[in-house]
Order: C-alpha cells, then sequence, then structure tokens
C-alpha cells in the first residue's frame, strides 16, 4: 500500500493570520512540502495542473523535476496532468524525461481538469472534454510504446513517422492513473488499458464514488488484466490531524469555514457526511479502514493537507503526523485485511521492469546515426523494427 | 414484469407550502384524491405519498451549496424516482414559484421524471398570478421531459369559495389518471431511454426498476474512443 500527499496547488489567504502568501513563498513551501514527506516516509507527494489563479502549479514536470533532485525514496505523481488541453505528444515528451531525470520514480494521474475557460485559452472545446480526453490518452499510449508512430484522430494533426523522444526510462513507460469523479467512459479506458484508477473521495458523500470504482474493477477483468478484486485503486481523501480530536477541530475550523466552495455547513457535519477525515490520529486511521470497508483493498491513499490556507508549519506538522502515528498503522491493518493474491500497491518502475524483462537487461534506445534532414525514418534507434514502415506524409 | 400491472400505482405529491395546513397543500390533496378515485372506479389502485419540502429545507440549502445531495433528501427523491405520476404544488411568491421549491427541483437528476405524467399547481393571494403554473411550472418540467397535464391548476383566495375550481380539479385528475391508466410513460422510456441524457450514478428508474450502476452501454462512440477505437467515422473527415 502507498500513502502519500496531494496538492492542487493553491495560493490560499490564511483566514487566521490574514496573510497570503506570494506565489514565489507558496513554490517554495510545495518543493519543501514534498522533500519533508519524503524524509518522513511517505511514498508519494502529487501535484496538480492549473493555468489561472489562485493557483501556481501550470508547470508540474519543471516542478517535480527540481523536487526529483532533492528527494530518494518518494515517488512523485500528478493530481491530475489536464488530457484535455495538453498535446498528448508534449506530455509524453515530458514525463518521459521526467521519468529519466526522477530514475523511475514517477507515475502520473491524467484528468479532465476542472476550470471550464482553461479549454479555449488553449484552443480546446470543453463540450468536448471526455473526447479529447479518450483520444488524447490512446495517441500517449502509442507514444511510449511504439518508437515510430503514424496516427490521425479528431483532435490534433496527424502524426506519421514521428518519434517521441526521449523514449521511457528502460524502455517501460510510467504507471498511469485515470482520475474522475463522473464519468463511466474514463472508468472503461483504465480498464481496458489496465491502468490504474483513482476516485478523489473528496467533496462528495461517503462512498459517493463506489459505483464508478466498481464499474472499473468489473471491467478491468472483463478486458483479462485480472480479477475485479486485483484492479490498482487509488483514492484521495484530505485530512487535519492534531493529537487531540478537539484540538484538530478547533485548529481546523477556520480553514474548513474558509473553503472555496461555498459550502458553509458545520464541520462536524461535513466530515460525518464526506470522506474528510478530521482528528484524532485514531480517527484518521478509523476514517480509513471506513474506506476500505467501502472499495475493498486499494493500493494507494494519498491525502490534501495544505488546502484552505493552512500555514507551512501546519502543514509539515500535518505530514509528521500522517507518516508518524496514522500511516504505520494503516499499513499494518490493511495489510492484515488484504486479500490473498491481491496487489499491495500500484506497480514501480522496478516492478515493471521486471514483468516486462524478467531477468535480461532493459532495452536501452541508442538512436541511429543522425544523417543531416532532422528526421528519424523508420527505424530510428539501433535496435527498432526495420520492417516497420512509417507513412510519410505527402506535400 | 407482468405482475407489475396488478401493483399499486404510486402518485407523489411534492408541495412547497410553509404553513400547516397549507392551500398548496390543500389543492394538491385535492387532485390527489380525485385522481385515486377515478382510477379506482377504472379498476386501478393508487398509493398517495406526500413530500412536504418545508421539513427538508435544511436539507434543500445544503445540497444546494454542497453540490450534493445528502442522506436527508433520498427518501424524497428515491419516491420520486419511482413514482407513476407526480403532483407538484407550490405557492407564488414575489410572481413566481417558491425558492424552495425550484431549489429542491434543481437537485434532482435530469433524468428522474423522464415521461412520468406530473401535474403542476400553484396557489397565490391574488388572481393576477393565475398565469405562474403554465408559465413558470410548465416549463421546467419540460425541461425534466416530463408529460405535463393539459390542465395546470391555480388557486387565488376567491376561488376556494367557487364550484369551478373543484371543476378544474376534476379535469386535471382526469387527465392525469388518464396518463396513469395509458401506460404512456412506460411505453415512452421503454423505447427511448438511452436516447435521454443520463448521468453515472443518476437515481433515475426505467420503467419502474432501478438503473444499475453497472448497466452501462458500452456501444457508443464515446466507450468505442475509451478503447483505443475512433468516435465515429463521420466525425473524421477522411484524408486521401
Amino acid at each position: 500500500m502507498q500513502f502519500g500527499i496531494f496538492s492542487v496547488s493553491d495560493v490560499t489567504r490564511d483566514p487566521v493570520t490574514g496573510y497570503t502568501p506570494s506565489e514565489a513563498e507558496r513554490i517554495d513551501d510545495v518543493v519543501e512540502m514534498a522533500r519533508h514527506a519524503d524524509e518522513a516516509g511517505l511514498d508519494v507527494f502529487a501535484i496538480g495542473e492549473h493555468h489561472n489563479p489562485p493557483f501556481f502549479d501550470s508547470s508540474p514536470t519543471t516542478l517535480l523535476a527540481a523536487i526529483a533532485a532533492t528527494t530518494r525514496g518518494i515517488t512523485l505523481s500528478t493530481s491530475t496532468t489536464l488530457i484535455t488541453t495538453n498535446d498528448p505528444v508534449k506530455i509524453a515528451e515530458d514525463y518521459a524525461m521526467l521519468q529519466h531525470l526522477a530514475k523511475g520514480r514517477l507515475d502520473l494521474m491524467l484528468g479532465r481538469g476542472n476550470t471550464g475557460p482553461v479549454y479555449p485559452w488553449f484552443g480546446k472545446d470543453i463540450r468536448k472534454g471526455v473526447h479529447l480526453a479518450l483520444e488524447n490518452y490512446n495517441l500517449l499510449h502509442r507514444l511510449w510504446r511504439e518508437d515510430v508512430v503514424d496516427w490521425d484522430g479528431e483532435f490534433r494533426t496527424p502524426l506519421q513517422g514521428f518519434t517521441s523522444t526521449p523514449r521511457p526510462l528502460d524502455d517501460v513507460p510510467p504507471f498511469v492513473w485515470h482520475g474522475s469523479i463522473r464519468t463511466p467512459e474514463i472508468a472503461e479506458q483504465a480498464a481496458y488499458y489496465g491502468n490504474g484508477f483513482f476516485a478523489n473521495n473528496i467533496l462528495a458523500p461517503n462512498g459517493h464514488f463506489k459505483p464508478l470504482v466498481d464499474l472499473y474493477r468489473k471491467r478491468y477483468e472483463h478486458y483479462g488484466h485480472g480479477r475485479a478484486q486485483d484492479a490498482i485503486v487509488g483514492l484521495g481523501g484530505q485530512a487535519y490531524i492534531a493529537k487531540r480530536s478537539q484540538d484538530a477541530y478547533a485548529e481546523y475550523r477556520p480553514y474548513f469555514d474558509n473553503n472555496a466552495h461555498g459550502i458553509r455547513i458545520p464541520l462536524e457535519d461535513w466530515v460525518n457526511a464526506t470522506p474528510s477525515s478530521v482528528g484524532s490520529p485514531q480517527e484518521i486511521i478509523d476514517k480509513t479502514l471506513g474506506f476500505h470497508e467501502i472499495f475493498g483493498d486499494y493500493q494507494r491513499q494519498l491525502w490534501v493537507v495544505d488546502n484552505g490556507g493552512l500555514p507551512q508549519s501546519a502543514v509539515l506538522k500535518q505530514i509528521d503526523l500522517l507518516a508518524e502515528e496514522v500511516v504505520p498503522v494503516l499499513r499494518k491493518e490493511l495489510a492484515a485485511r488484504r486479500a490473498p493474491g491481491v496487489p499491495e500497491a500500484a506497480p514501480t518502475h522496478a516492478d515493471l521492469v521486471r514483468a516486462k524483462y524478467g531477468d535480461r537487461p532493459a532495452r536501452q534506445p541508442r538512436p541511429n546515426a543522425n544523417r543531416g534532414d532532422n528526421t528519424a525514418g523508420t527505424s530510428p534507434y539501433q535496435d527498432s523494427d526495420p520492417d516497420k514502415v512509417a507513412v510519410h506524409p505527402s506535400l | 414484469m407482468t405482475t407489475d400491472i396488478e401493483e399499486p400505482r404510486t402518485i407523489v405529491v411534492v408541495s412547497a407550502g410553509v404553513s400547516d395546513p397549507s392551500s398548496s397543500r390543500l389543492l394538491a390533496d385535492r387532485l390527489a384524491q380525485k385522481t385515486h378515485d377515478l382510477l379506482h372506479a377504472h379498476g386501478i389502485e393508487s398509493r398517495i405519498t406526500t413530500i412536504e419540502l418545508r421539513t427538508l429545507v435544511d436539507e434543500i440549502g445544503r445540497a444546494t451549496v454542497a453540490g450534493f445531495v445528502g442522506e436527508g433528501l433520498r427518501p424524497a427523491i428515491e419516491h420520486l424516482a419511482a413514482a407513476d405520476a407526480v403532483i407538484t404544488a407550490t405557492p407564488v411568491y414575489k410572481a413566481g414559484v417558491s425558492g424552495l421549491f425550484k431549489s429542491f427541483v434543481d437537485l434532482l437528476d435530469n433524468d428522474l421524471l423522464i415521461a412520468k405524467p406530473v401535474a403542476v399547481t400553484a396557489t397565490a393571494g391574488s388572481a393576477r398570478h393565475a398565469l405562474v403554473p403554465d408559465e413558470q411550472m410548465r416549463p421546467l418540467f419540460a425541461y425534466m421531459r416530463a408529460l405535463v397535464t393539459p390542465t395546470a391548476l391555480f388557486a387565488a383566495p376567491e376561488d376556494w369559495g367557487d364550484g369551478a375550481l373543484g371543476d378544474r380539479i376534476a379535469r386535471a385528475a382526469t387527465e392525469l389518471a388518464a396518463l396513469i391508466e395509458s401506460g404512456v410513460s412506460r411505453s415512452v422510456v421503454d423505447g427511448t431511454w438511452s436516447r435521454y441524457q443520463h448521468q453515472f450514478g443518476s437515481s433515475a428508474q426505467r420503467s419502474g426498476r432501478a438503473v444499475e450502476p453497472g448497466e452501462i452501454d458500452f456501444d457508443t462512440d464515446l466507450m468505442r474512443l475509451a478503447t483505443g477505437g475512433r468516435a465515429t467515422a463521420a466525425a473524421v473527415p477522411q484524408r486521401s
């Protein structure tokens, strides 16, 4: 089981002190969060992608590359990478590059995003959001698996004889999660490809995401990737922890009351009705074990710990409490509950390398010599399949 | 299932009246009772269930800002999902349906009332609001793809002492009972369910049974696209 934190990279005024961090401060703080989570022994740090204030992270691969350089063990991920408004070719390139620099400590989660105006800013139509997500992933999937891609679809100029560089680390693509809160087609796509499925598990009633997760599990089995219970499921959540329950509520209340979603109900009612976790370490543990009761065995649990303008000191404290008092117990408890044969975690890079190559050495693509025309041809690498013929554009 | 025919039909009253008793509720009750009696005369049994929105005001307010429907609203929505007919009733405030009424309807899944017979009724302090049911409630339930009865009911204070109101109630009841008896709702839904928009996880029922979350149509453009195929051949211009 992997445990970690995720953030949407918001820059929010602290409602208690009235202080709004600058973008520069918040970027430094988030890098520090990730390093702190790594040092504390959490397994995953994930960051969102947004292209509008009050969010700063328009460039997750740049941010994660900097974090990769100063962390040792933590897996870096996204929450989410916008598969709708980004060019899948650029996603293939950027994340393969990041995967190399992070030495394989990378996976990514694809999502549609939730800010309507972003689509037209990037020349896309939000009414085609699901189409874009599905088609773009179909292309991304191939770009990471085929040295030379011929492709055409509805939303992007066709590709003929295209090679996405660098090839993924060890020629093994990063593991992909598909995040969705309501779209059965996304669950279907995750199942079809045998990828992971992530439900953010926030801002909705307890169990709200279960039908979608169950659909994904059922279809994962349908497509022959394993039993339904073996499908790779990740859940989000939000946590605020203090040693004593009443302190957690007292400290977190002004930040909840200040929430950006217009939710103006008592914090206690909110925590009862939704997966939101506030309280003592034991209460967070119990709540998370409740997720397991609803969703069954799952592989990754991420929490938001930096929302609502919480000061950095409180965020780091949350990471410590998670790592020291919550996660160790959950590791034990969830392992004890896990049915035989069910994957303990999402596959790591090492797992994927082993699955692809066994004991053989991993493929290391070496380009053929530059012929001066700046195009790669049908066999861009020394070991590319020479029989694979690319169809070049007729000009 | 053939046994469905023998089961009592369910008429659900949704009242946004705020007093007890309220005139809105009274008008809806008279229509419900008359519809029940007409069905009974035709050998069809029916059961009337009433949803008083004033008792759900906290839940409705909460759901409106939280973006999701809490447990407290579940029974009301499930009654509507299973209803064979719906009678709606609202007081008129500031020349329109009450905010409570509209807020409740705003929370319903778009496909919850598809092809269900619906009667629209309103009460007001003045006859000058008489067109509120026709001009505001009828379009609202048209949006919901419901079958609104030809007669909309309205009662101002003077109507309660006028036998003509009883005549109009009888007319609306006749229409509603005829729609229930005809089974038109089921005929429409059975033939066209997949042609309406549905959101995953909706509370809507299809012909009296819950739509299972796993009951997904995989034979769609988007599902083909999800599995590495193309949305439609036509969507992609042919290139030579």
